[in-house]
């Protein structure tokens, strides 16, 4: 499988937070850090691939570009890929598929964003055909699908709020010393038992903030990698970005109903993405070192310990418990303390997950490190089918 | 009775209120809100849809609530009230379908897998009052 891997040669983050500053600030400190990282010069960069960004304006439907533009127009070709949750996995692929096919050796991927303050909402105006503005009449938030979830595990396999807040408080504990991070600041599991209840069971310090942030990445052809002494950089061995298969058995947000499964059988669609991932990179889940999952609920990190096959089905409290998903335990996850202490950027997340595998396979992480991390593993869900799932080795 | 919170999402009827969704012709999947244009059956290519009324039943499949006030368009009480929010199984649909539950009914009164029923309640719009479909758990059931 390795004529079809690419190497990382930099990366680089903005820290998240609510700096309040344009996206385009972030974006390009993050593109600039990532060179510097990789010790490649920007007129080498012959691809400028971003992901999306939608509540900016018209500058952001064309991240690429505007990326670009602020980095000093140098006659690379450009690339804007838009898909929720997964859009820096989408225009990770564009660069993949570029190199490659031997169109570029050098390519740089960037995201970012700013968020507005509070709930995630569509768009004014009345706008019945629209499944988004439809849910949001009826009253059905973001929160309500990651609640259903959560209750779900509660009703089918004896999970409870305290398992739950056990991830907070292990995600807390990770991210206590990532200088990105937005949030470094110890919980106890008492400081999420006393948060407000958003949506039963889920608390306010079970679900994550929005942030502003950003993240990027110089990836190269093996060969450009080994001409710049850098043989032995982090590969990406797979980018799985497939869409769910018809009936989806959970309702995904933003759908206030499911696929029918009269004709078809209902099968789940977070579980696929890293399956194709795993197939694709030719390793299984007993490969992996380390995980970065979406953790937009507590609860969705245990449903994600899952759909990765890191354990067996109603598991995955039972691992926290035992610390085995905490830096230093069997299968560490999030380490970099994920969405907990980052809150989401949304073009700007799928890249700041390969972002931390880079570091952990560099042996670069300080206090975070995964002890002899080899091969990590990314996913992440978003709006409208959109997700994804990257694979890392050292 | 007032008019429908969403026009043609179900029937205004106080006896026996309804979905109303649409069923593929050829495939026969059940599509909620109706589908009229293509089937979503990667199999079946028919164009041809019948509308009908739901399953006015179900069980149960997960619940929540809402503390917080959801930003519009949703149009809330004065002063806001906590509600739940119910997930339910149709049997004949093999589909799940979100929508609150009644008020007066929280997430303490719920439990998965509890027969739960279609009913209409009155909710505020923007310009008066919106009537919209609950789910009610069914006593005894
Ligand atoms: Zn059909």
């Amino acid at each position: 499988m390795s004529n079809n891997e690419i190497a990382i040669l930099g990366v680089g983050m903005h820290p998240w937070g609510k700096w309040g500053k344009n996206f385009v600030e972030y974006g390009v400190a993050a593109a600039r850090s990532a060179l510097q990282d990789a010790g490649v010069p920007w007129r080498d960069v012959r691809f400028v691939s971003g992901g999306g960004t939608v509540r900016c304006g018209y500058p952001g439907y064309v991240a690429g570009a505007t990326f670009a533009q602020a980095l000093g127009w140098q006659g690379a070709e450009v690339n804007t890929s838009y898909a929720a949750c997964a859009s820096g996995s989408q225009a990770l692929a564009a660069a993949r598929a570029k190199i490659l096919s031997g169109a570029c050796d050098v390519a740089l991927v960037v995201g970012a964003d700013t968020t507005p303050k509070g709930f995630l909402k569509p768009a004014d105006g009345e706008r019945p055909d629209d499944p988004d503005w439809v849910r949001f009449r009826l009253g059905i938030t973001n929160p309500t699908y990651f609640a259903l979830y959560a209750r779900r595990r509660m009703e089918v396999y004896g999970d409870t709020p305290a398992d739950f807040a056990a991830v907070k408080v292990k995600n807390a504990a990770h991210g206590f010393t990532n200088p990105n991070a937005r949030y470094k600041k110890k919980f106890s599991a008492e400081d999420v038992a006393a948060s407000a209840m958003v949506a039963d069971p889920l608390r306010l310090m079970d679900i994550c903030a929005t942030s502003d942030g950003g993240a990027a990445m110089i990836v190269s052809s093996l060969d450009y990698a080994r001409k710049i002494g850098k043989g032995d950089a982090p590969r990406i061995a797979a980018i799985s970005t497939v869409t769910p298969t018809f009936a989806s058995e959970l309702v995904e947000m933003p759908d206030i109903a499911t696929d029918s499964a009269v004709a078809a059988e209902a099968r789940p669609f977070r579980a696929a993405l890293p399956a194709k991932a795993y197939e694709e990179a030719g390793i299984g889940p007993e490969d992996i070192s380390l995980a970065e999952v979406y953790d937009l609920s507590t609860a969705l990190e245990l449903d994600w310990i899952e759909d990765l096959q890191l354990c067996a089905r109603g598991e995955a409290a039972a691992l926290t418990r035992a610390d085995e998903t905490s830096v230093g335990g069997r299968i560490p996850i999030n380490a970099s303390g994920g969405l907990a202490c980052f809150g989401e950027a949304v073009p700007a997340q799928a890249l700041a997950q390969v972002c931390e595998l880079t570091w952990q396979l560099r042996g670069q992480a300080g206090e975070r490190q995964v002890a002899g991390a080899k091969v990590g593993i990314t996913a992440n869900q978003g709006l409208f089918g959109h997700g994804s799932s990257v694979i890392v080795k050292a | 009775m007032n008019a429908p919170i969403i026009e043609g999402l179900f029937s205004v009827d106080a006896a026996e209120p309804a979905l109303l969704g649409s069923r593929c012709s050829a495939c026969g999947t059940y599509y909620f809100p109706k589908q009229s244009n293509y089937c979503r059956n990667p199999d079946c290519d028919s164009e041809r849809f019948d509308e009908v009324p739901l399953s006015r039943s179900g069980t149960l499949w997960s619940f929540t609530n809402a503390c917080y006030q959801p930003p519009a368009p949703y149009v809330a009480e004065e002063p806001f009230e906590p509600y739940a929010i119910a997930a339910v199984k149709l049997e004949r649909e093999q589909m799940i379908v979100l929508g609150q539950v009644v008020k007066g009914v929280g997430v303490d009164d719920l439990a998965a897998g509890m027969t739960m029923r279609l009913v209409l309640e009155d909710v505020p719009g923007v310009d008066g009052e919106r009537v919209t479909w609950k789910w009610q758990p069914v006593e005894g059931a």
